[in-house]
Parts: structure tokens; sequence; C-alpha cells
């Protein structure tokens, strides 16, 4: 058969971009509590749909409802609570000290923030997390110091990566925090390889990664669902749908067509679509999946519906791609607003309380900082300088001693 | 003539391109709408057209696989990879494919593609945006490998580069995006304005592939540099007092043998430098093309000045990076050699 249409290229556009009204009149969103909750151990096959809907406990009123409200205690729910205005406090002091000249480089994850804390709630330490540049919130809702998160960003002599990586790219394998990347997707696989080992040493440990919906276009994005689905890994495949990938809308990586959940299902792995903006429901789903993991049925995939409401980084300007009302308009709210208010509904917490623990969290990001600041801001502090030939390998060969020499340490 | 900085003068480039061969287009991460996160296509989408200029999904295989299609169609493709450091994903499509579709199909199908992409190190980026990539590209046959050191050459060598029938893997020192920088970190930057190579004319013209340029004409020995370390090697023959020939390279593969082979044989000595980690650097593909063309010619053993064997330190940026005063310390002992 011969075509004998003039075929066009389609390239996808955003609906809106700088000067337009933000417009979400296309979202579909799904009333909170509207979305069934199947048993761990149903086939994949029989719970597709799970894919295409949008797992939401609280509803308009912040009351908890229907079958995904996962019934936590109100003391881990301040606890979230609290990780989250926490994590939101860090991020506004780090991003100014980059403004001040303190440091090269910082990323927010404003908006997202019930992503990663409500996630370290369900996981225990032990259970490996494979994040992205944008998980932050694991090692705060953990308790790791915000003065060795800033000693890193300074790359002072504290840092305990010793300079060596570009700031907010952590690492602490005592909480389960795995060497950040810069290269996007690359602990998609890894996470799924650290999972078989679980499994092939009989242990009790699971693994978690998380990664952007830009970079599920990335390669090592399927290859590591495949693994998953293959090897039925014990691990939690996160993908943060926070509709923006530096300046590219969800549409360029594929995001118009179906939802990233969706991709779960060609390779025949139980999606969950959840509001990240809930942090009920994502406790929920990821201990669901948790729940999965630990009785050895596999890996699940979570699309994180969310907002990235910040600049992508310090290096960048939203205003140049996107309305600038956007973040404001976003339809799902503020994810540390809405738990507020479920709280307080179940006079659980109170306004006072809240703008007191704002306080609090000012006061201890605040404290830390005058303890990173005082050893030292990038280039005022460093590790010693002969360290940074030391750990290319596990013993340094001629070369590397030739060449420590020549630097002259 | 209008004094371009390097973004501008790459930026002229395509336009003329996109302007004169509708076979030309563009794309990769970032560069439609908002003009890349260097600026390089900045308006490039809104004069030319959504599909001649847009962005790409984030993966590098694929933009250099679609690339090659297309280029097997009979476009002219041109596409960005963000920072070179993000490059690896599309290794195999670049090693495997675009370099080899001509040979193995015996010139039934070629693929006519420039793979534009930011690297080196001095901006504080950490591992993963400082990284010097250009050796494990210039090891592969089938691949030419271009660095310009300057607005104009940038575009006229990018011209060059699409013009080209064969890919071409087109590499952009960040770090002198905006102006020129010998290595003097402590210094002010200087903007590219007032440079003599910021003349760039608005229209189209090429700089050829394969011809190195001497920047500066001496008699004690013959530096061989590209990108970047070209600006540091002048500041190290102005500071040493050394009269060195300073050659920009200005192409790596297919490299101008000829230009190396007379100034080394005039001067007898040679020193290399680049950013790059020293082991099968490029600068060992260079020593060896100099001992094989010289040796008879040389008064010294040839030295190179390179990054050292570990991967860029955030912290250390201006440990890592050989300045000029390493480059000047080379330079005499060579010289005494
Ligand atoms: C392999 C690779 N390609 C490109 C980049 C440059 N880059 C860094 S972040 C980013 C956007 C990622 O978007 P997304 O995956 O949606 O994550 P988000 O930043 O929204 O959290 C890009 C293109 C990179 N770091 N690694
Ligand atoms: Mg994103």
């Amino acid at each position: 058969m011969k075509n004998t249409q003039a075929l066009s290229l389609h390239v996808p556009e955003p609906q809106t971009r700088p000067g337009d009204e933000p417009d979400f009149t296309r979202l579909q969103l799904p009333a909170a509590g509207s979305v069934e909750r199947p048993g761990i151990s149903t086939p994949a096959l029989q719970m597709r749909e799970l894919a295409y809907g949008l797992i939401r406990v609280l509803d308009e009123e912040g009351r908890a409802i229907g079958p995904w409200n996962p019934r936590v205690d109100p003391e881990t729910l301040r606890r979230g609570l609290k990780a989250m205005l926490l994590t939101r406090a860090f991020d506004d002091r780090m991003y100014r000290a980059q403004r001040q000249g303190k440091t090269s480089f910082y990323m927010k994850c404003t908006g997202e923030e019930a992503v990663a804390c409500a996630q370290a709630l369900v996981l225990t330490q032990e259970d490996m997390c494979f994040p992205t540049y944008r998980q932050q919130g694991l090692l705060i809702t953990r308790g790791y110091p915000l003065a060795t998160m800033m000693n890193q960003i300074y790359s002072n002599a504290s840092d305990p990566i010793k300079g060596r990586q570009l700031p907010v790219m952590y690492s602490s394998k005592a909480f389960g925090f795995f060497t950040i990347s810069g290269n996007l997707g690359t602990q998609y696989p890894q996470a799924v390889g650290w999972a078989m080992a679980s499994a092939y040493k009989g242990d009790d440990k699971i693994a978690a990664a998380w990664i952007g919906d830009g970079a599920t276009a990335e390669g090592d994005f399927h290859s590591a669902l495949t693994f998953a689905s293959v090897y039925r890994a014990p691990v939690i495949l996160n993908i943060v749908n926070n509709q923006w990938a530096i300046s590219s809308y969800h549409g360029i990586a594929g995001g118009d067509q179906t939802t990233f959940a969706a991709r779960g299902i060609g390779y025949g792995l139980p999606a969950l679509r959840v509001d990240g903006n809930d942090f009920l429901a994502v406790y929920a789903a990821t201990e669901w999946a948790a729940e999965r993991a630990r009785a050895n049925l596999g890996a699940t995939v979570l699309e994180l519906y969310t907002y990235r409401a910040a600049q992508h980084s310090t290096s960048d300007d939203p205003a140049r791609y996107r309305p600038a009302e956007e973040a404001g308009g976003w339809p799902l709210g503020d994810p540390v607003l809405r738990l507020a208010a479920h709280l307080i509904g179940l006079g659980e917490w109170s306004n006072e309380q809240h703008a007191a623990y704002q306080q609090e969290a000012i006061a201890l990001v605040r404290a830390a900082g005058k303890e990173a600041e005082a050893i030292g801001t990038l280039g005022q502090s460093r590790p010693e300088a002969a360290t940074m030939f030391e750990d290319v390998y596990k013993d340094m060969d001629w070369r590397l001693l030739r060449q420590k020499r020549e630097a002259g340490f | 003539m209008p004094a371009m900085n390097m973004i501008q003068a790459l930026n002229s480039a395509l336009d003329n391109m996109l302007e004169k061969d509708p076979n030309v287009l563009i794309f990769g991460e970032d560069v439609g709408f908002f003009g890349g996160v260097f600026r390089v296509t900045d308006g490039l989408q809104k004069k030319h057209g959504l599909t001649r200029c847009f962005d790409a999904p984030i993966a590098e295989g694929g933009i250099v696989g679609a690339a090659i299609g297309m280029g097997a169609y009979g476009l002219r493709p041109v596409v960005e990879i963000q920072f070179a450091d993000y490059i690896y994903p599309a290794y195999d499509q670049l090693v495997s494919e675009a370099a080899r579709l001509r040979y193995r199909s015996a010139a039934d199908f070629t693929a006519p593609m420039t793979i534009r992409s930011p690297y080196g190190g001095g901006i504080f980026g950490g591992n993963t945006h400082s990284q010097s990539v250009e050796a494990l590209f210039t090891h592969v046959a089938g691949l030419k490998t271009v660095i310009p050191s300057n607005p104009y050459d940038a575009k006229g060598l990018l011209i060059a580069s699409i013009e080209d029938d064969d890919p071409v893997l087109f590499l952009e020192p960040k770090r002198i995006y905006n102006g020129p920088f010998d290595g003097h970190h402590e210094k002010p930057v200087s903007p590219w304005a007032g440079h003599p190579m910021s003349d760039v004319p608005a229209e189209h013209y090429t700089v050829p592939l394969g011809k190195a340029h001497t920047l500066r004409e001496g008699k004690d020995l013959t530096v061989l540099a590209y990108g970047v370390m070209v600006h540091v090697a002048l500041a190290a023959a102005q500071d040493s007092g050394i009269d060195a020939e300073v050659i920009d390279l200005r192409t790596l593969v297919p490299v101008d043998i000829e230009a190396i082979e007379a100034s080394v044989k005039k001067t007898g000595r040679c020193v290399i430098v680049h950013e790059a980690t020293r082991t099968s650097g490029f600068g060992a593909e260079l020593s060896a093309l100099v001992q094989e063309a010289c040796f008879y010619h040389l008064e010294a053993p040839i030295e190179r000045v390179t990054g050292w064997d570990t991967p860029y330190p955030h912290a250390f940026e201006w440990d890592y990076f050989p300045g000029p005063e390493r480059v000047a310390k080379a330079m005499r002992r060579v010289m005494e050699g």
C-alpha cells in the first residue's frame, strides 16, 4: 500500500508558556478514596487500571478516606510533617547560601517533600535507597545531621566525601543512602541488582530507587524494569513525575500519550499511580509495595504525581519556559499544607504548633549552618588536598604516586 | 564585524545552516523553546520553526541513534549532548553505528551528522560536569573530532562540521564560552569582546577541518594544544619568557600532521598539553606522532602536561586543572633537556 498523504513530523508542546495563564483543566483527577486496593498477591495483569488511576487518600476537607487510608498513628504523621517542614527550611537556607556565594550549586525539592519524607518512614534504615538529587528528604527524615549535609554542600574539611562531588550528591551507607550519581538513570538497574543480591543471600532487606519523569527515557530505566521483572527483585521503583525535566515538560518524555506508571505494565510489573502531594497516599502505596517486596512477590512501579515548584537548580530560571504562576495553581496543592490540615482536623495539630515548628525548623537549620560555616564554606576550607589522589583505586599505582608528588602533596 | 562570544558564534553558525539547508535540523535536551542550558540554540526554534530545533527525551543513545537514522535518510542533523559527561549512553550508537555505517555498507549508507557537546572543567561542575572525553572518540575509526578555541573558529569549524559528510564530534570548551581563560583563575574573567578572534562575520564561512592554526610563532619549542589549553599555553609562554611556538590543533581527527612536523622540526622540542586525564589521553597519540616524524630533530624528550589520572574533584578544581605554572615548568624542563 502506498501512502498518498504527506507526512508531517510531530513535536509535542506544553499547553502553556510564559505569559499564559496556567491551565490544568486537562488533568483528570479522580476523587480521593475512589481507587480500589487489591491484595498484594494479586497478579499484575489483574490490576492494570491502577497505572491509569490516581491513588488519593486525603479529600478536599483533609479527611483520610477510602481503602488506601494507611491508618497511620498521629505521632508518625507529626514526624512526617516535621520532616517535610525541616526539609523545606533546609532547602531555603541552602538555596540562599548558594546565592550568597557560599557554594557552587544547589537543588531544592520544594513541593515534592511528601515523596521522600513519607517513604523514609516506611522503609527501614537497612533497606537501601538509590535516590536522585531530589530525595534529600530521605536523609533529613532519618535524622542525618544537617551540618554534615552542609559540609558536603560546602566541600569543606568535614565533608564526608572529601570534596569530590558536586553539592547535594550525598552518600551514606549507614543511613541506607546510596552515593548519588550526576548521570541520570544509572541508579535504577543498580537498585535492582542490590535487591537481587539480598534475595540471593536470603536476607530480608529490600531496595528502593527514584527517577524523574524526564530520566525515564534513558535506557537504564528500561533495563531496570526488565531485570526487576525477570528476577522478581525485591525493589520499589519510584518515578517522581514532577511534570518538568529542566525546561522540558513531561510530554517530551512521552507523558502525553500515557502515564509513567503504565511503563510498568509492559514489563508485567504491578504499577500504581499515586498523588505525590498526598502524604498518606504516598505512605500507603509505598507500604503496599514494600509488603510485596518483603513477601518475595517482587518489584512494584510507583508513579508519584507531583509538581516541581522550585527551579530545577540554582543554574535554572523557569520563568523562561513556564507560566510564572503555574506552581501556585497546581491542583494537588502543597503536601505540607495538606498533611497539616489533616492533622488539624484530627485535633492532633494546630496552626500555632505549625507556626512554632516552622520557627523551630529554621532555628535547627540556622544552628547547623553555624556549625558548618565555622568549618568553612566552599573555598574557605577543604579536605586535605593530597586526598584527591585517594580512592581512585584501593591502592595507588605508580602513576598516581608520581602525580601526587608532582602536584606537591 | 560584530564581536561575538563563543555562544553567539555557535548560534550564528546554526542559524546560517538552518537558513541555508532545509535538511539541517537540531535537537537535544532543552535545546528547543528554552534554547539550551548554555543558550547556544537560543531563538532558533522561534525563528526557524518547531521541527527545525526541538527538545529531545533524556536519552543520549536515542538522540544519536535517531540522528543516524535521519542522516541515513538524507538529513544533516545537529544534535546536542547537554554535557560531554552524559555522552556515554550514546557510546554504542557512536562507536558501533555512526562510525561504521559507511564502512560496513561500502558507502551504501552514510550518516552525516554533528554531535555538539560542551566539555571540560573550570566551572566548579564537579566530576559529572567537567570531563574531557575526546580520547574516547579519537580512538574510533570513522569519527572526526573537532575542538575550537575561540569564537571565529567555533563558527567556521561548526559550519564545516555540519557540511562534512562524515559524523563529527564537536566538543565545545565551556570554560571559554563567555571569554578566553588562560588558567589564572584568581584573575577577573575577561570577555571575548576585544579579542581578535571575536570578530565574527554574521554570514556563512568555514574554517577547514584538519588544519591547525599557529597562534604564536616561536623558535625555542613547540606547544601542541587545543580548546582552553591553547590560552593556558599562551600564558605559559608569556610567563616563562620562553619563545614558544603555540599550535592550536583545532581538529584532533584528522590531525594536521604537516603543521606539527614542520614546527617540531624547526624548534626541536615539544610540549603537549591537555586537560583530560593522562593515561591513554590524546597527548599519547601526539607524542607518538612527533616521535615518529621528528625523532632525529628532537633535542629533548617530549613532555605531556595533563589532568591527573583521577576523576575531576569539586573542591580541588585548580589543583587538577593543568594551569600555566605547570605548563611553564614543563617548558623549562624541555628547554634544559
Ligand atoms: C545522562 C544524563 N543526561 C543529562 C543530564 C542533565 N540533566 C540533569 S537533570 C536533568 C533533568 C532531569 O529531569 P527529571 O528526570 O524529570 O528529574 P527532576 O530534575 O525533574 O527531578 C537533565 C537533563 C544528566 N544529568 N545525565
Ligand atoms: Mg522531572
